[in-house]
C-alpha cells in the first residue's frame, strides 16, 4: 500500500431499498490506524453504509479496499481481505456455543497458526470469553455478548473493523468498558470505523468523525473540531 | 410378544428408511427455511441408480451404495444451484412452485427413460434367521444398521466439523455468517448434498426392501418422510430421527389392529392431532425473536 492511500475509500456511494434512496452518495475515508466515527440520527444511512461496505447490499458508487474496488466480490471474500463487520445488534450465533462462535470465524484463516494467534490474542483482551467457552452464547449478558463479537471479529485477524453500534443495550458503565477496549484494539494497529448513537463518546475517542444526516453527509472533521461544532452540538449533544 | 418384536422390527426397517429422507427435508429446511418438495424425488433417483447398479451393472452392495448417495448428492447439489440459488430472493411461493416443478420434472423424465415398473435383483444374498418364531433378514439388519451409522455420522458432522458449525450458523442468520468470512453457497450447497445423500442411500434400501420401483414412488413416502420431519419438528436433526420412526411405528400398529386400506388415514389423523397440541413438532421451538 503506497503512502497517502486509504486503506478504505467510499465515493459517492449510494444504496436504495426497493426504489427509496436510503444513502445518497456519501464519500469518506479511513486510513490506516485511525478510528473514525460515524454519528447522526437514526435512520440516517449509517448501517446501509457499513453492510454496502460489507458486500451485503447492492450499491453504486465505488467503494475501495487497500485501492481494489470491492465491487461483485461476496461477503465472505471481503471478509477474508481483512474486513471485519460486527453487525447492528451484535450477530451472535444463539444456537452455538462461545467456543462455536470463536470458531466460525476462523474459516478464512489458512493456518493452524493463524488461528491459535487469533485466540491467544481473543483471550488476552477477553479473559472472561475463556471462562465461558462451552456456554451456549445465548446465555451470555449483553456486556459479554459485544465481548463474543468483538472477538470474534478479531479472530481471524482483520486489520479493520467495521462497528455498528457497540454500545447498544449497554448499561453505561459497559458502554464505557467496551470503548475503552476498542482503544486498545486499536493500538494494537487496527484500524475502525465506528457507526455510534453515542456521538459524544465516540468523537471523543476517534481521529476523525463523519456526521450523517437522512442519507447525506452533513458535516465532517476531527473529533475534536465536531465535538466543538455548534451545530453537532446542537443535533447530537444534546447541548 | 413374538409378534409384537417381529413387528417392531419392521417398524424399525421401514422408519429408518423416513428417517434418512426426513433429515433431508429438515436440514434444507434448516439452512434456508424452505421445503424442497422435489427430495420426495430425489429418493425415488437414489431406487432407480441402485436399480441401474445392481440390475444393469451387476454391482455388490457397496458400489451401488456409493453410486445411489453420490449420484443424488450430485443431483440435489445440481437442483440447488441451477433451480433454487436463483430464487433465493423471490417471493417463498416462487421457490415452492419450482420445487414442485423440479419434483414433476424428475418423474417424468424417469418415466420417459422407463415406462414401465422395474424389478431390482437382490444385491446380496438375503439370508433369513428364524429364532423362536422370529424371522430377521440379514436386508433388516443392513438396513437398521447402515441407517443408525448414517444418522451417527451426520450428528458427528453437525455436532463437531467446521461445516458443520457453518451450517448451523447459516442456519440462525445467513448474513452474518458472510460476514464472519463463511463461504454460504458453499455450505448450502454442502447441506444440499447430504441431504440427497442421505435420500439416495434411503432410495437403495428402500428399493432393495420392496424390490418393484416406478417413478411415482418418490410421492407418497416423501409425503410420509416430510410429515416425520414436521412432526419431530422440521429444522431439528434428532427430531426428523424420532419423527421417522414414531410415522413406521404408528403405521405399522395400524396394519396390524385395523383393516390394511385404514393405515394412512388413522396414521395421519395421529399426526394431525399431535400436531394440534405441539404445533412446532416435539423438538421444534419457535424461534426467539432476534434484535
Ligand atoms: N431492509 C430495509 N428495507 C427498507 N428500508 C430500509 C431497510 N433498512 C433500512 N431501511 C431504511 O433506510 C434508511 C436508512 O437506514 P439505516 O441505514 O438503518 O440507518 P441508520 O443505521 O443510520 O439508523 C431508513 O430510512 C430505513 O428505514
Ligand atoms: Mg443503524
Amino acid at each position: 500500500m503506497s503512502a497517502g492511500q486509504a486503506l478504505l475509500e467510499v465515493r459517492d456511494l449510494a444504496v436504495s431499498y426497493g426504489g427509496i434512496q436510503a444513502v445518497k452518495g456519501i464519500s469518506l475515508e479511513v486510513r490506516q490506524g485511525e478510528i473514525v466515527a460515524l454519528v447522526g440520527a437514526n435512520g440516517a444511512g449509517k448501517t446501509s453504509t457499513l453492510r454496502a461496505i460489507s458486500g451485503l447490499l447492492p450499491y453504486s458508487g465505488e467503494i475501495r479496499h487497500e485501492g481494489t474496488l470491492l465491487r461483485g466480490l461476496p461477503p465472505h471474500r471481503i471478509a477474508a481481505r481483512g474486513i471485519a463487520h460486527v453487525p447492528e445488534g451484535r450477530g451472535i450465533f444463539a444456537n452455538l456455543t462461545v467456543d462455536e462462535n470463536l470458531k466460525l470465524s476462523a474459516w478464512p484463516c489458512r493456518s493452524r497458526a493463524a488461528r491459535d494467534r487469533g485466540t491467544e490474542r481473543v483471550f488476552a483482551l477477553f479473559p472472561r470469553l475463556k471462562e465461558r467457552l462451552g456456554q451456549p452464547s445465548g446465555t451470555l449478558s449483553g456486556g459479554e455478548q459485544q465481548m463474543l463479537a468483538l472477538g470474534r471479529a478479531l479472530m481471524s485477524g482483520a486489520g479493520l473493523l467495521l462497528l455498528d453500534e457497540p454500545s447498544m443495550g449497554l448499561s453505561p458503565l459497559l458502554v464505557k468498558e467496551i470503548l475503552a477496549m476498542l482503544t486498545d484494539i486499536n493500538r494494537q494497529g487496527v484500524t475502525i470505523l465506528l457507526v455510534e448513537q453515542n456521538a459524544n463518546m465516540a468523537l471523543r475517542m476517534a481521529s476523525r468523525g463523519y456526521v450523517f444526516g437522512s442519507g447525506q453527509l452533513e458535516l465532517s472533521g476531527t473529533g475534536q473540531e465536531l465535538l466543538g461544532d455548534p451545530r453537532v452540538r446542537k443535533a447530537y449533544l444534546g447541548a | 410378544m413374538t409378534y409384537l418384536i417381529q413387528q417392531s422390527l419392521n417398524a424399525l426397517q421401514l422408519g429408518s428408511v423416513y428417517a434418512l429422507i426426513a433429515l433431508g427435508y429438515t436440514m434444507v429446511y434448516g439452512v434456508l427455511t424452505m421445503i424442497n418438495f422435489a427430495h420426495g424425488d430425489f429418493f425415488m433417483v437414489g431406487a432407480f441408480l441402485c436399480f441401474l447398479s445392481v440390475a444393469r451393472l451387476h454391482l455388490p452392495f457397496v458400489p451401488t451404495l456409493l453410486i445411489s448417495m453420490a449420484g443424488v448428492a450430485l443431483l440435489a447439489v445440481a437442483v440447488e444451484v441451477s433451480a433454487y440459488r436463483p430464487l433465493r430472493k423471490a417471493p417463498r411461493v416462487s421457490a415452492i412452485i419450482t420445487a414442485l416443478g423440479v419434483g414433476i420434472f424428475l418423474e417424468h423424465f424417469t418415466l420417459a427413460l422407463s415406462p414401465y415398473p422395474l424389478h431390482i435383483p437382490p444385491a446380496f444374498e438375503n439370508v433369513t434367521w428364524n429364532a423362536g418364531g422370529l424371522a430377521v433378514s440379514s436386508l433388516q439388519v443392513v438396513t437398521v444398521l447402515l441407517s443408525v451409522g448414517l444418522m451417527a455420522a451426520l450428528q458427528f458432522v453437525v455436532a463437531r466439523t467446521p461445516l458443520g458449525i457453518a451450517m448451523r450458523a447459516v442456519s440462525w442468520d445467513r448474513d452474518t455468517a458472510s460476514l464472519l468470512g463463511v463461504p454460504v453457497n458453499r455450505v448450502i450447497s454442502a447441506t444440499f448434498a447430504i441431504g440427497g445423500a442421505l435420500g439416495g442411500a434411503a432410495g437403495m434400501l428402500y428399493a432393495l426392501s420392496y424390490p418393484v420401483i416406478d417413478p411415482y414412488m418418490g410421492v407418497l413416502v416423501g409425503w410420509k418422510a416430510f410429515i416425520s420431519a414436521v412432526v419431530g419438528g422440521i429444522g431439528d436433526i434428532r427430531g426428523a430421527m424420532l419423527g421417522g420412526y414414531i410415522l413406521a411405528a404408528v403405521e405399522i400398529a395400524v396394519a396390524v389392529a385395523l383393516p390394511s386400506t385404514y393405515r394412512d388415514f388413522v396414521a395421519f389423523s395421529l399426526l394431525i392431532v399431535l400436531l394440534i397440541f405441539r404445533p412446532y413438532g416435539i423438538f421444534g421451538r419457535p424461534r426467539p425473536q432476534k434484535l
